[in-house]
């Protein structure tokens, strides 16, 4: 028999093997899980796994999925670690996007260069505002942010639904459920020519650093760290809890929010009912795989990203459904939950079993 | 107008039933110190488990039996990572949701078309003559009526047994029930199992009796409404069947107006969001009194524990 037994001090290489071993699970189990469904697991890795990352233009279409992880991700963890749960970001995100939208659509005609970065803060401030809601009824009302930030994922869904069948309907697109496509200056710059991959990239790699900057070297990053780990701690230093709050949801907010401006402004260039592919929920998984952590997060969004395309390339190939992304997706964060055990703790025999 | 009132209150006993079972198996989780915040993924998992087998069975009694197996299978998992590996029950939680909902569409697939009967009502003879409410209340399928038998046992098991009793001390405070011999962990075990298959009928409820089909997506936020419910409810049975028919009236009256039609010019999608947004409103004004909350909420919650 095999007895948990508490480590003296906390393992630091347990730390940053854990995501490594989570991955390392979920890909055997996930080719057990191939084998189950009568497919040849070798050939299910390889589609599943290999063809995302084949050539050039599947590389660059990696970067394009990981980008709205990274972002979300990274202001999310702003929050976790100080154990503000915003779960809500998948509503931020669309939120942002129709704050975009609301720019692109009012300045269809105009040629200005100043439209994109007005989409940019517009959909910061979209996605700030409503993650600004449960951040209020917290501070305010003591109502719990999980709950809340939730609701408002199905609310922000309806509002955009409302909009795409209701007042902002393309006239000219034959009924279907979306916004005219936006104008040329409002769509963000191709980096790679005759590839997707756009300036969204670059702005989610500034964003990493701000983050990194905030969480790893101010001051205020440090009282949120406390404030995570020990809130009696952070009580006891006179580290506002409430202001804590705001920094948490707002920073997750504007982060989602300028991820659905680049979904709109980017690959999809206009604003439909189906804009999201759960981008929000799979990035909190991001979050934690990254370790709340922005280098940790580049790298977890990634692989969040290969999970996505993994998906698609599954439907095609092996004729599977693409929802077996989120499987592999929810799987990867229960291995890294399972394995993170062992960063307090080791297994010992016990001398007899019992 | 009878006649309204009538289905009004039929159609909102039917809409609180999956609430209802639901929200009574967390409360169960959640009163031994557990918070377990995969109801949703749960609920998904029970509702394309049941489905599935009904559909395939032609019987509703092995569907039922499935989701509540497959909600007990889901709760196993999230029970090892947070009591056995000590993991943090709120990430986990959100782990167990997003897998669920996953899993479910992955499952669901091939049963996206499939159909089935309509599960009949049971009439319960005289009951169901008495005027206006007889029809409405007595005139329901079985699972509805099961409900009200599962809220009649936890409020019995929580307030009138000793293993009631003992589930509530190791939710105050573990330490002490495992100083006096109390299992913590195999107690905290068995009431996840429980809170996991009841949220497995659920969702059974929901694939099978109500509507009776499969959609990607169906549970549609009534797991997290659920969750929302025993905090409203202060962690008390009786409150969580009062709010669960609130809710089930609030559903039914968005969707009774967004069936009577032209008279309003609302946008439909503003009557769907109503429920969310009465959840919102219900979760601020319990928790406004934040001493409540504290006298109510029980005292370990969503705090590992590990017996040295």
């Amino acid at each position: 028999m095999f007895k948990l037994e508490a480590r003296a001090e906390a393992s630091r290489a347990m730390r940053y093997a854990s995501p490594a071993i989570a991955v390392a699970l979920m890909v055997v189990v996930g080719m057990l899980v191939f084998s189950a469904l009568g497919k040849d697991p070798v050939e299910g890795f390889r589609v599943f796994f290999l063809n995302p990352v084949r050539d050039l233009n599947a590389i660059t279409e990696l970067l394009l999925k990981a980008t709205p992880l990274m972002l979300i991700a990274v202001g999310l963890a702003v929050g976790f670690r100080a154990n503000v749960w915003n779960i809500g970001a998948e509503g931020q995100f669309l939120m942002g996007a129709v704050a975009a939208t609301g720019v692109a659509l009012a300045f269809q005609s105009s040629e200005s260069r100043l439209i994109l970065p007005a989409m940019v803060v517009a959909g910061a401030i979209g996605g700030a505002l409503w993650a600004a809601l449960p951040a209020l009824l917290k501070t305010k009302f003591n109502a719990n942010e999980i709950l809340t930030s939730l609701m408002l994922v199905y609310i922000a869904q309806l509002t955009v639904s409302w909009l795409v069948f209701g007042p902002w309907k393309d006239p000219a697109g034959f009924n279907f459920p979306q916004t005219e496509m936006f104008s040329d200056a409002a769509l963000l710059p191709i980096l790679i020519e005759g590839t997707r991959l756009n300036f969204a990239f670059v702005i989610a790699l500034g964003v990493l650093v701000v983050g990194y900057v905030f969480m790893q070297r101010s001051f205020a990053g440090f009282k949120m760290r406390v404030a995570g780990e020990s809130e009696a701690a952070a009580r006891y230093a006179g580290f506002s809890a409430v202001g804590m709050i705001w920094v948490g949801l707002l920073a997750g907010g504007a982060a989602a929010g300028i991820a659905g401006m680049a979904e709109v402004a980017g690959p999809a260039g206009q604003l439909t009912d189906k804009l999201s592919i759960g981008y929000g929920f799979a990035a909190i998984i991001v979050a934690f795989v990254g370790r709340l952590n922005p280098i940790g997060i580049f790298f977890a969004s990634l692989l969040m990203a290969l999970l996505y395309i993994g998906g698609e390339q599954a439907q095609q190939y092996l004729s599977l459904p693409s929802s077996i992304s989120k499987v592999f997706q929810g799987m990867l964060l229960f291995f890294l939950l399972g394995s993170d055990v062992f960063i307090q703790y080791r297994l010992r025999r016990t001398a007899k079993a019992t | 107008m009878d006649t309204i009132v009538t289905s009004m209150l039929f159609a909102t006993i039917v809409a609180g039933t999956p609430l209802i079972i639901t929200a009574l198996g967390e409360l169960v989780t959640e009163r031994s110190g557990v918070l377990n915040l995969g109801a949703e993924g749960i609920m998904a998992v029970g509702a394309i488990a049941a489905f599935a087998v009904a559909h395939d069975s032609h019987s509703t009694w092995a569907g039922v039996a499935a989701g509540m197996a497959a909600g007990a299978a889901m709760s196993l998992i999230f029970a090892v990572v947070t009591l056995t590996l000590m993991a943090n029950q709120v990430a986990s939680g959100l782990a167990l949701s997003i897998f669920g909902v996953g899993l479910s569409a992955f499952i669901g697939k091939p049963y996206e078309s499939g159909t089935m009967l309509a599960v009949p009502s049971v009439r319960i003879p005289v009951l169901a003559d008495i005027p206006v409410i007889g029809p409405a209340v007595f005139d329901q399928q079985s699972l509805v009526y099961l409900s009200w038998a599962l809220f009649a046992g936890v409020f019995w098991f929580l307030y009138r047994s000793r293993a009631g009793l003992v589930l509530r001390a190791v939710g105050e405070s573990p330490t002490s029930a495992h100083s006096i011999g109390y299992p913590v962990i195999r107690i905290r075990y068995l009431a996840t199992i429980f809170g996991g298959a009841m949220a497995g009928v659920g969702g059974a409820f929901l694939s099978v009796f109500y509507t009776p089909l499969w959609v990607e997506g169906m549970v549609a936020g009534r797991g997290w409404i659920a969750l929302a419910l025993v905090v409203f409810a202060t962690w008390r049975p009786v409150r969580v069947l009062v709010g669960a028919y609130l809710f089930g009236g609030v559903m039914i009256t968005q969707l009774f107006l967004q069936g009577s039609g032209a008279q309003i010019d609302i946008p439909s999608q503003f009557l769907s969001s109503l429920p969310y947004w009465a959840t919102i409103i219900v979760l601020v004004i319990i928790s406004r009194n934040v001493q409540t909350i504290r006298l109510n909420s029980p005292v370990s919650l969503g705090q590992p524990y590990r017996p040295d």
